[in-house]
């Protein structure tokens, strides 16, 4: 178990501000945004986000599934919890689905 | 299900079926003039030496490396299917495994189940399942299973007068489709059947039922209507698929439409669960969920007998 003492902590303090000045806006963390797969179905089946933003999937059924937007990207097989993150650069509606049973769909609406 | 009704009378076939379905007893089919008729309960051991002739049997969906609490040990189980095929009183001609042999076609996935069905000692023939076509190369299942085959593993053969066609109806799937079968493979398969005489029985086996049981779980395949159209003058048809992990059953004309088992865990009756996903059942009753199905053909008899026999029960 690791203890916090005040000097640990002031070094963590340390590097996540130096962190937070070399990295501005790249990665406004607070708008990443997760989408579940349960019972085999995509949730929420449709997301509105910004462009920018990552979107991480995470499987959590116990039977493997993809995440596939023909021509924009492909994950590769996600066993339970795994999970795949994709960024979204440019503006426009991503449909997927998963190629191991395509009737789960979804969509990703980036502006 | 709440089909706890087995009284002789007026129980439909449909219902027989589904309780038959679910107290997973073998039960031995014979149809006569297109009408399904069940013979009732009987030991798998009755009906292997009731009915001699060419006989073959089927497994399917043995998800080698699932490991989940629906079966922890999937590999257990098909060793169990295993002994029970060895255990048989006639020995079948050979086998057919309709897909689904590991559960993500890792190479120690593939390794296991063949050390595992090699002990049945006979010829086996594959069709991929969805699961087995999940490496980053998608090589693994071709390099052991795809010889002689055609585009992703598609191949016919001929034994005891009856001709059989493995189909692959799992790749290429479309956004909000089913199962695929695709242009290519319908074409090799409407050339394959060129010249045979209407009279050959045909055994068409694939992963995904090629009947559509249930749209909504992807339980079908988008143009399997195109397949069965190849085969509408055929005298007898069988399609045996897998991938539902449960018994099902239809005749429609000259075509027995049938499902086997999983050897690894069993998924919910169409519809009465959120999704089609791993059923937990009770230890106690797991077995009774598993198998494999025998199937036999006799000369001169249209119909091809199916019977499934549970790993229990």
């Amino acid at each position: 178990m690791k203890t916090l003492n005040r000097r640990n902590f002031g070094v963590d303090l340390g590097l996540a501000l130096a962190a937070a000045i070399l990295l501005p806006a790249t990665k406004a963390r607070a708008d990443d945004m997760d989408v579940h797969i349960d019972n085999f179905v995509f949730q929420p089946a449709e997301l509105k986000i910004k462009v920018g933003t990552t979107v991480t999937w995470t499987n959590r059924d116990d039977i493997p599934h993809t995440i596939v937007s023909a021509g924009k990207f492909r994950s590769k097989t996600l066993d339970t919890d795994d999970k795949f993150s994709f960024t979204f650069t440019n503006a426009g509606d991503y449909k997927y689905f998963c190629s191991l049973h395509p009737h789960m769909t979804g969509m990703i609406k980036v502006e | 299900m709440s089909g706890h009704d087995h009284g002789d009378d007026g129980v439909s076939r449909r219902k027989v079926l589904e309780c038959m379905t679910w107290a997973g007893t073998g039960v031995l089919w014979t149809v006569t003039g297109g009408v399904p008729r069940s013979l009732g309960i009987i030991d798998s051991a009755e009906a292997a030496t009731a009915a001699p002739g060419m006989s073959f049997l089927q497994i399917s969906d043995s998800h080698v490396g699932f490991d989940k609490p629906a079966n922890p040990n999937a590999l257990g189980t098909l060793e169990e299917a295993v002994n029970k095929i060895n255990a048989m009183p006639t020995k079948p001609s050979f086998m057919i495994h309709t897909g689904d042999i590991t559960h993500l076609s890792k190479a120690a996935e593939f390794d296991n189940a063949e050390r595992i069905i090699s002990q049945t000692k006979l010829d086996v023939h594959y069709v991929p399942g969805e699961h087995d076509l999940i490496d980053e190369e998608v090589k693994l299942y071709r390099e052991r299973y795809g010889r002689g085959t055609k585009g992703h593993g598609w191949y016919s053969f001929d034994a005891g007068g009856v001709h059989f066609v493995g189909l692959v109806n799992v790749v290429d799937l479309k956004a909000g489709g089913l199962g695929n079968l695709g242009a290519e493979q319908l074409a090799w398969f409407e050339d394959d059947l060129r010249g045979k005489s209407k009279s050959t029985p045909i055994v068409l086996f694939a992963h995904i039922p090629l009947w559509t049981v249930y749209p909504e779980w992807g339980w079908g395949t988008e143009d399997g209507g195109r397949a069965l159209e190849y085969v509408k003058g055929f005298g007898s048809v069988t399609v045996l698929n897998g991938h539902i992990h449960q018994v099902m059953q239809k005749v429609e004309g000259n075509v027995t439409f049938h499902t086997a088992r999983s050897t690894a865990f069993p998924q919910p009756a169409p519809g009465a669960a959120p999704s089609p996903g791993p059923m937990k059942v009770e230890d106690a009753k797991l077995r009774s969920m598993l198998g494999v199905a025998s199937i036999n053909f006799k000369q001169n008899e249209q119909r091809l007998a199916i019977i499934d026999t549970p790993l229990q029960g």
